[in-house]
């Protein structure tokens, strides 16, 4: 805990308090899925797939009158420092809830009923922040999947390092920080969709990394259209 | 869901309800902001090293705190073990069943340990034994009796009200590095209280501890736990829906302006217990 996250202007990994790692984003990465998608956030590296809509299984969980979503966030054994137990943990457990809760309503779920849509989200290498770069790949992937949708889920987290508002904490700045604020916003109908908090904020602190949040899932929310658009309209510079 | 009452009943209610809440005002009467009345009995499992009971409305849970030795984790070699574990018996609701922790508990309870495990509630470092061999592990573990909403915070009350009552064996190393109960019991956690506030959206209003029927309607929830005036320690999102910007500062307010309210209605509880 002695050692300092920031110190001369400078994060450890040499960022600013207001810089996000850099981020790649691909879509259509897996053949056999509906739609699919790759992203790299810093040195998270995660895959999502969606497959469907299809029927519902078990069958008493079909929706009359709308599609139901299924959704697993899951990290690979290698993904982690010290070999992580590939049985689903109780914290993959609420990560998938909390994902799935974020991509919801900015589907339009009405338009399948009787289906189900299963999210895929694969982590291969996790490095702090990948629910919410989880949630930036799996909405993509339904987006390349055509499912009809209102929005995109954008996700950015932003925390607390020696007492001062940083945005997008890597694994380190997360464990050894103050605080971490995980944030996913439909950001046309300017909807939180995910929010979660650990660490300690004053009032407002917890307003400044708010902001801050909301502003870095803006720029994945940019990243993300060009994304698409270079692979549907081939729009290079967008 | 949980009533027993006709599908025609059910849907007037939810009529009703969803018109007065746009009125400010709710179907049991209470006020927007209005929490339940709150019971909380500390002390109800002798056998435990901490417990209390809570009931919030008709929500009632019972939280009970088992400290044993254990092995600490590689990453953590000279941290205590704090794990928090929910359950909703199958006595406590015509739906519940027996079976393992489905997501829904399985969110109550991590959404419970965050609020404590931030708080600082528990020194971890002050349960190691010997760094890397032993440690004491905390168990708090949380049965839901009766289902009537907002398990959240009757959890995370029960569960503090626990920790703060609870007492641990003072255990000392002998010369041979054998770990040794000296028989004398201490308290296990700080002097601190953070109280969890959950909050559902109802037709883009803000209500404060919702009861079953209002989560039935609602679009979206939010629990934010404080520990002082202007210190939040924990939250969470939860359900397919979604807050604007606005309702979260105001979920704030809510939380920070309940979180002092309910910690001395906590305090007091653990007070009279140790009285006794």
């Amino acid at each position: 805990m002695s050692k300092s996250l920031y110190s001369k202007g400078r994060r450890i990994d040499g960022r600013k308090l207001d810089e996000l790692r850099p981020i790649k984003m691909e879509v259509g990465v897996i053949d056999n899925a509906t739609g699919s998608s790759y992203i790299e956030f810093g040195r998270n590296k995660i895959i999502a797939a969606v497959y469907g809509p299809k029927d519902v299984h078990p069958k008493h969980m079909t929706k009359t009158e709308s599609a139901i979503i299924k959704c697993r966030y899951h990290m690979t054994p290698f993904s982690t420092g010290t070999r992580k137990n590939p049985a689903p943990s109780r914290r993959e457990t609420e990560i998938s809830k909390i994902i799935r809760e974020a991509l919801e309503p900015a589907i339009v779920l009405t338009d399948y009923p009787r289906t189900a849509i299963h999210v895929y989200v694969e982590v291969l290498q996790s490095d702090g922040g990948s629910r919410c770069a989880g949630v930036t790949a799996a909405s993509l992937a339904l987006a390349d999947a055509g499912i009809n949708m209102r929005d995109l889920t954008a996700g950015c987290a932003a925390g607390k390092i020696n007492g001062k508002v940083a945005l997008d904490l890597n694994e380190v700045e997360d464990m050894e920080g103050d605080a971490d604020l995980p944030l996913a916003i439909l950001p046309n109908l300017e909807k939180i969709t995910l929010l979660q908090l650990d660490g300690n904020f004053s009032r407002k602190e917890f307003i400044a990394a708010f902001k801050l949040a909301k502003e870095g899932c803006m720029k994945v929310y940019e990243m993300q259209r060009n994304t698409l658009k270079d692979k549907y309209f081939g729009n290079k510079e967008a | 869901m949980a009533s027993k009452k006709s599908l025609v009943v059910e849907y007037l209610k939810f009529e009703q309800m969803l018109a007065g809440i746009s009125k400010g005002k709710r179907i049991d009467g209470r006020q927007l902001l209005e929490t339940r009345s709150i019971s909380i009995e500390p002390g109800v499992i002798e056998k435990a090293n901490g417990s209390a009971k809570v009931k919030l409305g008709k929500t009632e849970v019972i939280a009970g705190i088992k400290i044993q030795t254990g092995s600490p984790f590689d990453d953590t070699p000279n941290k205590g073990l704090l794990i928090v574990t929910s359950e909703i018996l199958p006595l406590a609701a015509p739906w519940a069943e027996p079976g393992p922790p489905n997501e829904e508990v399985i969110e109550i309870a991590r959404v419970v340990d965050r609020g404590i495990r931030e708080s600082k509630i528990i020194e971890l470092t002050d349960l190691c034994l010997v760094e890397g061999k032993k440690v004491l592990a905390v168990f708090v573990d949380i049965s839901v009796l009766n289902v009537d909403g907002n398990l959240f915070d009757a959890a995370s009350y029960a569960a503090v009200a626990a920790l703060l009552t609870a007492k641990m064996p003072k255990y000392k190393i002998t010369k041979e590095g054998e770990i040794e109960d000296t028989g004398k019991q201490v308290p296990l956690a700080e002097k601190l209280i953070p109280v969890s506030t959950t909050m559902a959206l109802i037709n883009d209003t803000i209500v404060v501890d919702p009861t079953l029927d209002e989560e039935t309607v609602m679009e979206a929830r939010v629990t934010l736990t404080t520990t002082g005036k202007d210190t939040i320690c924990a939250g969470q999102k939860g359900f397919p829906g979604g807050f604007s910007m606005t309702d979260i500062e105001l979920a704030l307010d809510i939380a920070l302006k309940n979180g002092e309210k309910i910690r001395k209605t906590i305090k007091k509880s653990v007070e009279l217990a140790e009285k006794k």
